[in-house]
């Protein structure tokens, strides 16, 4: 079997002849790896996750899923086998909530008692109780919903999963509590997950890789450390506020904000603010954080 | 007046129960079909918008042309009776039918169904799974109103040789004969008003069950 769960090989997608959406995506997702698809609104993300499940075909180029070209796989058995939880949850609203969660494994055919167990299992995975199994999408908050929809996501034990910006509608602090979920899950089954999110601060949590995409092309695909510390371009280093980091950086601060990069609560916000306090008119060469909000 | 209404469906019940029973006869053979074909052709129109837009424009076009003019036309090619009146009623129900489950069908949300379909539907899953069921309310409120109309042209079938409520209107008429006329009438409307009512609350029931609205 392929190392690689997905690799996108010169892939290029356009909707009109005018306008190129995606241009020459490279990049190859190993088997258990959580990768980032971070960008500004509109630069293709979406797209380039919906060429994995076939939602959408690209014009040319190769994917491969695990190793076979996209075209060689039965498409319905493909997407049963990959998760897919978008924003909003995108539940079913006339089913309830245990159906919603075990909806590709009646695809599969699996019986019923069997479906409702799974879904019970599934529901205490993303951190809700058991009576809402028979509840119906509407009586549960934005959140719940999203959990919802990244349990149904888990049903099937997919050994990928596509997540659009799935927590992209909540409050941030239960934002913070699914993505620490979602980090414990991962650790735990080890999918592949590709994630696309337009917050860098919720790419440096969850990302191993984070793939920087911008007007339908691959910035830079690296580690926090290596977008950090070793930006491709400036507008890798403009993009996440890290202009002129290296340049400024004493020992000690390096280390610091090493640890901070790599147990993702690096913040380029703080450490500007930091750094301007210690290097103070140098950093104003540097962009400001408003000309940057993602 | 009242009275001698009331003292007709007595002294006439065997007449009027007849008439009844065949009137609930035409109009449940005109509603099967209605619904049937109904259903079929606003899911085609869904996959195919020229069709769709065909439709549409014709079955609009029908209602423009008044049902007497109709059962003339029928009657040149179908002849006086049965047949001719339940093809008249099924197009007139037709509208109501088609429009209902089209819309239905096409409104509901882009979202869902994609999801359905990244999940791994196949047609016949995403017909009946989601897109049915999350269309019912809809094609319900369009069924109910083809079923009152379907009872209420099936006054106006006996006109042209078909049995039903509408042979006491036209025996009525026919023998200036008042209260015949309002006696078969009131119970083409009483009818309807009772099928209205029972289907209204089954639409509640299923708006609540499929869209979680109250009311
Ligand atoms: N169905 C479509 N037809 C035509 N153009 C489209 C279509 N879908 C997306 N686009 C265009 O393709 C580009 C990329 O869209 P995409 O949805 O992939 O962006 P995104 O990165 O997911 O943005 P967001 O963060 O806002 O979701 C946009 O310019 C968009 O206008
Ligand atoms: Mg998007």
């Amino acid at each position: 079997m392929s190392p690689w769960a997905i690799e996108f090989d010169h892939i290029s997608k356009s909707y009109t002849p005018e306008e190129v959406v995606l241009t020459d995506i490279n990049l190859s997702i190993k088997a258990g790896e959580l990768v980032v698809l971070l960008g500004h609104s509109g630069c293709g993300k979406t797209t380039l996750l919906k060429l994995v499940n076939k939602l959408l075909d690209f014009d040319s180029g190769y994917l491969r899923i695990h190793g076979k070209k996209i075209s060689d796989w039965d498409i319905e058995q493909l997407r049963r086998s990959i998760g897919w939880a978008i924003q909003h949850g995108a539940l079913f609203p006339h089913m309830r909530i245990w159906e919603n969660i075990s909806y590709v494994l009646r695809l599969q055919g699996v019986e019923k008692n069997r479906r409702r167990e799974r879904a019970a299992e599934l529901l205490q995975v993303v951190g809700l109780p058991a009576e809402y199994l028979d509840r119906y999408p509407r009586s549960l908050s934005g959140g719940q919903r999203q959990r919802v929809g990244v349990a149904r996501a888990l049903a099937a034990n997919p050994s990928i999963i596509l997540m659009d910006e799935p927590f992209g509608a909540v409050d941030e602090q239960t934002r913070l509590q699914l993505q620490q979920e979602l980090l414990q899950i991962h650790a735990r089954f080890g999918q592949t997950i590709l994630f696309v999110t337009h917050d860098i601060h919720e790419a440096f949590r969850l990302g191993d890789r984070i793939v920087l995409i911008d007007e339908g092309k691959i910035l830079q695909a690296g580690s926090k450390e290596e977008l950090v510390f070793e930006p491709a371009s400036e507008r890798v280093s403009s993009f996440l506020g890290t202009k002129g980091f290296s340049a400024l950086l004493d020992d000690e601060l390096l280390c610091d904000l090493h640890a901070q990069v790599q147990s993702g609560s690096f913040d380029p916000d703080l450490c500007l603010q930091r750094l301007a306090a210690i290097k103070g008119p140098a950093l104003k060469a540097g962009p400001s954080a408003s000309d940057r909000s993602p | 007046m009242i009275k001698s209404i009331i003292g007709l469906y007595h002294q006439r019940s065997q007449f009027f129960i007849e008439l009844l029973l065949q009137h609930l006869y035409i109009t449940s053979v005109c509603i099967v079909i209605t619904t049937t074909v109904g259903l079929l052709l606003g899911l085609l129109m869904t996959r195919h918008p020229l069709i769709a837009a065909i439709v549409l424009r014709l079955s609009s076009v029908i209602y423009t042309i008044p049902s007497i003019a109709i059962f003339g036309i029928l009657v040149s090619i179908t002849g006086i009776g049965l047949a001719s009146a339940i093809i008249a009623i099924v197009l007139y129900g037709l509208l109501p039918m088609v429009r209902s489950t089209y819309t239905g069908l096409t409104e509901v949300d882009d979202e869902i169904i994609e999801a359905a379909v990244g999940m791994g539907s196949g047609q016949r899953h995403l017909l009946f799974w989601v897109r049915l069921p999350l269309a019912l309310a809809v094609i319900f409120s369009g069924f109910r109103t083809m079923v009152v109309m379907t009872i209420a042209l099936g006054g106006i079938a006996s006109f042209i040789g078909a049995g039903g409520l509408g042979r006491a209107i036209w025996r009525g008429i026919s023998t200036n004969y008042a209260e015949m006329t309002i006696a078969g009438s009131l119970l083409i409307a009483a009818i309807a008003i009772v099928a209205d009512l029972i289907l209204e609350y089954i639409e509640k029931r299923v708006r609540i069950r499929y869209l979680g609205e109250e009311g």
